[in-house]
């Protein structure tokens, strides 16, 4: 079912090394990109493909592209952002493990596009081994001439370089992303000015996510109009959901976003249902900060609309009802999940994770944790829930990069729709202890047992 | 005053200095960046530095870093101190990075987390009597389809259980036992 | 010279024209009074700095009068330019005192609230912020934060659990000297001013961080516990000095000077010399000049901050005229005198009572009966 772009070889033996991959009809877009385009028409095809950021922000990719200012004489620079740390997301990983030319091969298109000729791809730290296979595709595509001085006669010079960073999630912002790779503390820059105007060395640079800049080969051997054709409204192409938790069949899907959430749940394509035999009772849609969802809004709107998997469905009934695409990471939670632990957990990640630059996110998340650590322990009270509120609300929207958002959306999510589960631990602090809230009014509508 | 400044240094030449081998590599990262902009280079050398003396950064490598960098050694703290993968104390052969974030927590990181802790009998944070393992809680590491999961080194442990967790010790309780 | 282009920008209902390229803080603070937003990691004379401690965020009405949107979000009036035609709201937005009142509360919550022996008290930024901004109590209920000591040198004194983060000593540091020693180490709530090794900081600029710190973060080792400085007679004063302007502020007792520090103006900031550049002092005038005799005294310093230092009766306008009145003169012809010696008066200060270990407020019984709670 559906159309694969990204994915569609990753199965074939041997799709990692550059002969397999080029055998494979791997590296045509460059050709085509190089020999028969220019860089305004590459851009003008992102535009039309309709392609948006897929690293959680959802911006159009081509609309960021022709934000990149060009000054006489200062060189520009693409930079990759491999830093994949948002819970629940692990798709840019499959992609760079199975498929690095692919990356490379949008790499090189994206950096002619935009007049990059030294491009870095900021990888987490963690991903290691993937650094070291990035580095040899990038050798091979070196050999073949895909990389080096006067690509393909062309006169394009183009080099590749990977960077590993070291354990901090915050990297994944694009200025603190910059900041790291300058050798910095990864401190979020304040904007303006962008990154487009000054980003790296204070150059003109484009942050793109891994799968963003994957699918740019897809859309120039394919054209942007039928690009844009797959999908559904402003949700267009195809978007890989790495799909976790209780589910039969967590992973890497590619879908074309026109696949509702239900059967993306049940069907045995997808995540193959709930695993062992249990029943679904919430879901964090597009990574750890965007809203959960209990599963009765889950599977269906509040209007009662059939809820699919692309931006504009995800969203809708905005934060109230409805959560985000975001970065794909797809985390399913059972009947016997927590949601206070859940909660708690996720508020010391970003506390953790926090940068310390600014003083909502660095005090805010930190007193969060605190509190619900209290109520995940039993010794919390029913005014800790209002403060939790409150403090949420204090952090959102008042931070310099979106880090406080990203913490303070969980929380709100989590209260907004399971108060009475919070309620039960306040009023029940040794039960809490030993047995679970379980499913109550939570279940989904569609999957309820006879 | 000088006399002591010029042991000093010295002494930390002698102890912590990159091999030939190290050193190409360290140059090569260097080379990566433009011309001036070595600082960029900073994160890589660390951990190359790491890599290379003892699996952590002490001050003495840090300003040995710095040195080879020609930066401040203030600036190569403040940029150690930050990110998590840096150790800036002595740490095991081998070390335990179990991820206890959202998704490992709901396929069941915690009990795992518990096992290591008896097998090993340390606490997160600390290191065996014999200088083998160190376990450490780290936040998501891009795995959690395969959860629960640990790193240990370059490698990524995942779907972990209890019969696992006992493999994966003995495997590196005899690669220890092999090296000395 | 060529001709600046000038920006109308609207702040609280009042409109002003500034150069383009000023940003909102700027303009509100040529407007002055309560339209300047507080700022307390923002300095001027530091490029760099802002925006980290959201104490300034406005609300943007009016984006310009070519794009009149409103901004999404509020915005930090450090950092922000001002647009032709922009509109901004500062305390008339409730949006704006609601998220004030947040980052107050944040700053505080772990700040240990030593100001009665905290040497930066009564011309602490943080105190007039939450005087101003802040709430009564505090709604945090954990342990506040600490942080392991360390030792600066024999001039400055570093609180690190007083500190805001607010990285302008940092700055200080990179502007001024040509070796920075100390920067912010960790991160997140653990981040921390420090050295990493026990180094002093001896650079002959770096007792700007002083001036700078807009808390007691960093203040004056040889001025450590020696007085108030609301005590203090503030005396503007010079010397030739060889290294920096040798423009100061005295800080007097009588005779003998308590304190050293750069000039300041209104907004806490370290003025211009005459000569259009921040007038920084270096540390011989700073910790080694603390004789009258070192000094050529200007006059009294006129300081118009709202702060307890107005108080003292030589700032400001009033000048050196000593007050002629007598206390037994404005007091209905009495002297003063000990009212009453609370030792004798009061059982709460009997020794085998230990206020500190009885559980919540003390009663009449607790002294009466004696009982202790352990």
């Amino acid at each position: 079912m559906g159309v694969k772009l990204l994915l569609d070889k990753a199965h074939v033996p041997g799709i990692r090394t550059y002969d397999v991959y080029r055998r494979e009809g791997g590296y045509r877009s460059v050709e085509k990109a190089l020999k028969e385009m220019n860089p305004e028409s590459i851009v003008e095809e992102v535009k039309k493909s309709g392609l948006r950021g897929r690293g959680g922000a959802g911006f159009p990719a081509g609309m960021k592209w022709s934000f990149i200012a060009k000054p006489e004489g200062v060189p520009r620079h693409l930079v990759c952002n491999a830093d994949e740390s948002e819970p629940g997301t692990f798709k840019d990983r499959y992609l760079m493990e199975f498929l690095p030319h692919l990356l490379l091969e949008g790499l090189i298109v994206s950096s002619f596009a935009l007049g990059s000729n030294d491009t870095y791809i900021y990888i987490r730290g963690e991903y290691a081994w993937i650094t070291d296979i990035l580095e040899e595709a990038i050798k091979e595509a070196h050999a073949n001439g895909w990389l080096g001085k006067n690509i393909l006669g062309t006169g394009f010079d183009c080099a590749i370089h990977v960077q590993r960073g070291a354990g901090a999630y915050i990297c994944g912002e694009e200025t603190a992303l910059i900041e790291s790779l300058e050798g910095n503390r990864g401190n979020p820059r304040i904007k303006p000015p962008f990154p487009a105007i000054q980003g790296v060395w204070q150059r003109p640079t484009v942050v793109n996510n891994v799968e963003t800049l994957a699918s740019i080969g897809p859309i120039i051997n394919m054209g942007g109009d039928e690009y844009a054709k797959i999908g559904v409204g402003r949700s267009t192409g195809t978007k890989l959901i790495s799909a976790c938790g209780n589910i039969n069949k967590p992973g890497v899907y590619e879908i074309d976003m026109t696949i509702s959430v239900e059967d993306f749940i049940y069907s045995d394509e997808f995540c193959g249902g709930i695993a062992n035999g249990k029943k679904l009772k919430a879901c964090i849609p597009g990574g750890s900060s965007v809203p959960i969802l209990p599963a009765n809004l889950l599977l269906k709107t509040a209007k009662g609309e059939t809820r699919y998997m692309n931006y504009e469905s995800l969203s809708d009934g905005g934060f109230a009802t409805g959560s985000m695409m975001g970065s794909g990471g797809f985390i399913v939670l059972d009947e016997d999940q927590c949601i206070v632990k859940n909660t708690y957990t996720l508020a010391r990640f970003y506390r953790h994770e926090s940068c310390g630059q600014c003083s909502p996110c660095r005090e805010g998340t930190g007193w969060m944790e605190k509190i619900l650590q209290k109520i995940e322990t039993g010794k919390g009270s029913m005014s800790d829930i209002d403060l939790l509120w409150d403090i949420q609300r204090k952090i959102e929207g008042n931070t310099i990069c979106p880090l406080g958002d990203a913490a303070a959306w969980p929380v709100a999510a989590a209260i907004r729709h399971f108060r009475d589960e919070f309620e039960w631990h306040i009023n029940n602090p040794d039960l809490s202890q030993t047995s679970n809230f379980g499913l109550q009014h939570y279940a989904d509508p569609i999957h309820v047992p006879a | 005053m000088l006399c002591v400044q010029s042991i000093e240094k010295k002494r930390f030449y002698m102890s912590i200095q990159f091999n030939e081998q190290q050193m190409t590599e360290c140059k090569r990262l260097v080379a990566r960046y433009p011309e001036g902009k070595q600082k960029s280079a900073l994160l890589p050398v660390l951990h190359l530095a790491q890599e290379s003396f003892d699996g952590w950064l002490s001050t003495e490598t840090m300003d040995y870093v710095a040195s080879v960098l020609s930066i401040e050694p203030i600036e190569v703290y403040e940029v150690a101190s930050f990110y998590s993968m840096y150790n800036l104390k002595p740490v095991g052969q081998f070390v335990f990075e179990v991820c206890q974030t959202g998704p490992c927590m709901i396929s069941g990181s915690d009990n795992i987390i518990t096992y290591i802790q008896q097998q090993l009998d340390i606490k997160p944070g600390e290191t065996t009597k014999d200088g083998i393992f160190t376990l450490k809680l780290v936040e998501c590491l891009g795995a959690c389809g395969y959860a629960p999961m640990m790193q240990v080194g370059k490698i990524y442990k995942e779907h972990l259980t209890k019969e696992k967790v006992d493999a994966i010790i003995t495997e590196y309780r005899s690669q220890a036992a092999a090296k000395n | 010279m060529s001709e600046q282009i000038l920006f109308k920008v609207t702040i609280d209902n009042i409109t002003i024209e500034v150069p383009a390229g000023t940003t909102i803080l700027q303009a509100a603070r040529k407007i002055g009074g309560t339209v300047a937003p507080p700022a307390m990691c923002y300095y001027s004379k530091l490029q760099g700095s802002g925006g980290k401690c959201r104490t300034c965020l406005v609300e943007v009405a009016k984006g310009s009068e070519k794009d009149p949107r409103p901004m999404p979000k509020l915005v930090a009036s450090c950092r922000t330019t001002v647009m032709d035609g922009m509109e901004v709201k500062n305390i008339t937005s409730d949006k704006v005192i609601d998220a004030r009142a947040g980052v107050v509360e944040f700053l505080l919550l772990n700040h240990p609230l030593d100001c009665p022996i905290c040497d930066q008290a009564g011309e602490c930024h943080l105190q007039d912020l939450s005087f101003e901004h802040g709430k009564s109590e505090t709604r945090y209920e954990f342990q506040r934060r600490t942080f392991k000591k360390h030792d600066l040198g024999k001039n400055i004194q570093l609180h690190m659990t007083r500190c805001i983060l607010c990285y302008r000593c940092v700055f200080t540091a990179d502007q001024l000297t040509n070796k920075r020693v100390h920067g912010i180490l960790d991160r997140g709530d653990h981040a921390e001013i420090a050295t990493h090794i026990e180094k002093s900081l001896d650079n002959e600029f770096i007792g700007n961080v002083i001036d700078v710190c807009p808390v007691g973060a960093l203040t004056d080792k040889t001025f450590r516990f020696k007085n108030r400085v609301w005590f203090l007679k503030p005396m503007d004063a010079h010397r030739d000095c060889p290294t920096c302007s040798g423009r100061v502020t005295l800080w007097n007792r009588g005779d003998e000077v308590y304190r050293v520090t750069a000039r300041k103006d209104e907004w806490g900031e370290i003025e211009d010399t005459p000569d259009g550049k921040p007038g920084w002092i270096c540390n011989t005038c700073r910790f080694d000049k603390k004789e009258t005799s070192d000094w050529v005294i200007e006059g009294p310093r006129a300081i118009s901050r709202q702060s307890v230092i107005a108080q003292g009766h030589y700032a400001g306008n009033v000048g050196m005229t000593k007050p002629t009145e007598t206390f037994k003169a404005v007091n209905g012809g009495r002297t003063p005198h000990l009212l009453l010696d609370i030792h004798d008066e009061s059982e709460v200060n009997q020794s085998q009572i230990h206020l500190g270990k009885i559980h919540g407020p003390a009663h009449g019984d607790t002294f009466n009966n004696k009982i202790e709670n352990a």
